[in-house]
């Protein structure tokens, strides 16, 4: 392990000075030069400096993973080696000559291909007219999805050339991906967060693929925050933290702690689950949601039947697109059904709306923070109103009173550490973590009975999240109801006491935790339709 | 019966040529996700230059001219949604009250001049057919241009390269920049495109259906234009069918008229209007349908950064 200090130059262990300099131009290099190095690359945005002096060296063949939390300066990083931004100052050197990236497309003349961590697709096109968007030459469908279907074998990744992509899962929309750019030849392949949407069946497929390109010689730079992740695939690891390199290793020789340290300067914490002391009462029934979607890309539910207690946590696993939204809607009240469809406490709330829900001691926190959540050019004090206008503490003489919402908003960032400029800043100013800190802290203090939160640490720095999730702990364990909803498997692993999948539409039976693993709600997330081929 | 239907089948492939060009022009606009609702105003500034340049250089210069005043009338909205990201209805619908008033200054010098318009072109043995030769291939040779433009915007979406990026700008501009096109650069090739084509319209307007300028004389068929793009679910086809439709019902109610029907004419006027609307909404009311060919960015400002 090699732990690079604040203010000591990269460069200061000799050997890694080769890597980095061209080979003089009169003797030929005995060692190959590598596929890619960056050398001192820095990216300042406003108010924010988003690479800091980062070198890093990727060798031909070679898995290198770049770990690092959200915020960390990976992404900035990926899109300067892309072409997608410019750097400020450094240099980029490819085979051992420095070049300039100005663009995506100059980046695959190089042999760049990247797989975004969000799709760069169309969904209304073909999986083969997808693939000939990205390629140059003589314009034949026909020829290119023969040749989609030999390198789709070639590599495991089973593709039907004439689907319509948005008839795709989120599978195998990355495998488009990954044979898009497989079709351009490329001797680097960047995948950003690539197993964020893929059960764990079809992660292990994924690195069957990446070790088998490896072993062809083709470089891979692998970007996550998933420690055994990178343990298990990787051969080298660059960490970053705040933009600037920490430390470079062989993930191997390294422990999950270790890596933590030089991702997040510490341990990764832990949440602790005490048992419920209460008694445990059905808080939310759902009983046989059916949802036809009149929507072309969205999902039909098919009888969805829950129960949720007081002080407990229950998870429903899944890939968003399951039909999740059209669940949380349901839910949440933003469309109607049955009386008897969902009931709170006992009392039929299926067909009442998302106001008169949240009467019934409802609250809800929906993945979108920004936009749905919270309104991104308005105070967290007037963002604080707007689920909570209905409750009497927040009125005066019948009318909203403004002083007590700043009031309570106040008590909310200090209660739940917001950092933030106090209630009159804008919620698009605060950072993702800070922000979920704050509307989940909303909601709890109208001390709900029933409290369903999507997604509730996408996107949020490790602290944060470890937070949020011991904050819905101590929540379910003080008498309320949590419903979970969440793409993450070890999230739901660390806080629920019983955990379902929802796939294709279909809500598999609630299991208690100690009785499943990730094996076995991989197999139910991938559903009928993504079995292996 | 015959004797009366050929004449009504034949005038009606001269009515629905201006919505053809129109209306291709606009599907392609629209395709690459931007809207246009100056197209009656383009129309117009087409109308009154083809008018001008076909008192010199005859038929097919009016055409030229007016496709050309089309592309420098489109020329300040394409700048101003496209490069400064502006609201693509609200500047559409100033791009149109601009070509009516412009169109009735310059168009003003014109009143009471004529043209001689243009002679049917046969074309040898398929003219001869009975019924099908005198409604088909007795027309201008513009008309004949009309299919041509029908069959090469059609095989161009569906068959090349350029079809496919223009769809993929349309539905997801993000993604078409995030793989390296020029998102701005193709959207401003297909809004001059709708330029070229409304401006074309017009001047057929003005050079061989009437064949003379009168103010306001497009009378909304570059609404009519825009409305069969949406109901034609943006295919070239539909489109095909709407026009149709649509120049059929126009010449139909002027026979009507002719007739002597117990109708005001301003209500039988209306017939083709609200028939077109009515058959189009009926053929694409399949949501489903719609949504997977609605350019999914239609209207929506892109700036990349």
């Amino acid at each position: 392990m090699t732990l690079i200090k604040p203010g000591v130059g990269w460069y200061t262990p000799a050997s890694f000075v080769s890597r980095f300099e061209p080979p003089a131009m009169s003797a030929p290099p005995r060692v190959p030069p590598p596929r890619l190095a960056l050398c001192h690359i820095t990216k300042r945005y406003p108010g924010v400096v988003a690479n800091d002096d980062v070198s890093l060296s990727v060798q031909p063949g070679e898995i290198h993973a770049v770990l690092g939390e959200n915020g960390a300066g990976k992404s900035t990083l990926m899109k300067i080696i892309y072409g997608a931004v410019q750097a400020d100052a450094g240099q980029i050197m490819w085979n051992g000559r420095e070049v300039r990236v100005g663009s995506p497309s100059a980046a695959r003349q190089l042999g760049i291909g990247m797989v975004f961590q969000h799709f760069q697709l169309f969904e209304t096109l073909t999986v083969v007219e997808n693939i000939a968007m990205a390629l140059e030459g003589r314009f034949d469908l026909a020829a290119l999805a023969v040749r989609v279907k030999d390198v789709s074998e070639k590599y495991g990744l089973p593709l039907d050339p004439q689907r319509l992509v948005h008839s795709l899962s989120v599978g195998e929309r990355q495998r488009v991906e990954i044979v898009r750019c497989l079709l351009q030849n490329p001797q680097l392949l960047i995948l950003d967060e690539p197993t964020s949407v893929l059960t764990p069946q079809a992660v292990r497929r994924l690195f069957d693929t990446l070790r088998q390109l490896a072993s062809e010689g083709v470089s891979i730079l692998y970007i996550s925050h998933k420690l055994h992740e990178i343990q298990a695939l990787c051969h080298r690891a660059t960490v970053m933290q705040g933009g600037r390199v920490t430390g470079e290793t062989d993930p191997r020789n390294e422990t999950p702690a270790t890596l933590a340290r030089m991702m997040i300067g510490r341990e990764l914490p832990v949440c602790h689950a005490p048992a419920y002391a209460g008694e445990a009462r059905a808080v939310l029934q759902i009983d046989r949601i059916r949802r036809i979607s009149a929507d072309p890309f969205g999902v039909s539910l098919h009888d969805i039947s829950l129960t949720v207690n007081a002080g407990e946590v229950v998870g429903i696993a899944g890939i968003s697109g399951n039909g999740q939204a059209e669940l949380l809607s349901a839910l949440s009240g933003e469309t109607q059904g049955r009386p008897e469809s969902v009931s709170i406490a006992g009392v039929p709330v299926g067909h009442l709306h998302a106001g008169q829900r949240r009467d019934m001691g409802l609250a809800f926190v929906p993945e979108e923070r920004l936009g749905r959540g919270a309104v991104p050019g308005m105070s967290l004090a007037e963002n604080f109103i707007l689920t909570a206008h209905r409750q009497p503490a927040l009125r005066r003489h019948g009318l909203l009173s403004f002083g007590r919402a700043r009031e309570f908003a106040a008590r909310c960032i200090e209660r739940f550490d917001v950092r933030c400029n106090g209630p009159q800043s804008a919620a698009r100013s605060l950072s993702g973590g800070n922000l979920q800190k704050f509307i989940v802290g909303r909601e709890i203090m109208q001390a709900p009975k029933l409290m369903i939160v999507a997604q509730p640490t996408w996107g949020v720095d490790v602290g944060a999240a470890a937070f949020l999730r011991q904050t819905l702990l101590d929540l379910a364990r003080s008498g309320v109801a949590v419903l979970v909803v969440s793409e993450e498997l070890e999230e739901l692993f660390e806080i629920c006491d019983r955990i379902a999948v929802l796939a294709g539409g279909r809500l598999s039976p609630p299991v208690p935790k100690d009785q499943t693993d990730a094996e076995q709600i991989g197999l139910l997330m991938s559903g009928p339709q993504e079995q292996p081929a | 019966m015959l004797d009366h239907l050929i004449p009504i089948l034949a005038t009606t492939m001269a009515a629905a040529t201006p919505l053809i060009f129109a209306g291709l022009g606009e599907l392609v606009a629209e395709r690459s996700g931007v809207i246009n609702l100056g197209v009656e105003g383009m129309m117009l500034i087409g109308a009154v230059a083809g008018f001008a340049a076909a008192l010199h250089w005859g038929v097919a210069g009016g055409l030229f001219f007016g496709a050309l005043a089309g592309v420098l009338a489109v020329l300040p909205f394409a700048f101003l949604t496209l490069s400064l990201g502006t609201n693509q209805p609200a500047t559409g619908l100033a791009l149109t009250i601009f070509g009516i008033g412009l169109s009735a200054f310059v168009g003003q010098f014109f009143v009471s001049q004529s043209l001689p318009g243009l002679r049917p072109l046969d074309i040898p043995l398929l003219a001869q057919i009975p019924v099908l030769g005198p409604v088909l291939f007795q027309q201008t040779w513009v008309v004949y241009l009309s299919w041509l433009a029908f069959v090469l915007v059609a095989w161009v979406l569906a068959r090349t390269r350029w079809g496919l990026i223009l769809r993929a700008v349309g539905e997801s501009p993000e993604a078409a920049h995030a793989i390296g096109y020029n998102v701005t650069g193709i959207r401003y090739a297909a809004t001059c495109f709708g330029g070229a084509m409304a401006g074309m319209a017009g001047a057929y307007l003005s050079t061989v259906y009437t064949p003379l300028w009168v103010q306001n004389m497009t009378a909304g068929r570059g609404w009519i234009a825009v409305a069969l793009v949406v109901f034609a679910t943006w295919r070239p086809g539909r489109l095909m069918l709407g026009a149709y439709l649509f120049g059929g019902m126009t010449i139909l109610q002027l026979h009507a008229q002719g007739l002597g029907v117990e109708l005001p004419s301003q209500l039988l006027a209306a017939i083709p209007y609200v028939a077109t609307i009515v058959v189009l909404v009926l053929i694409s009311r399949d949501r489903r349908h719609l949504l997977l060919n609605l350019p999914a960015s239609l209207g929506k400002p892109f700036i990349s950064h």
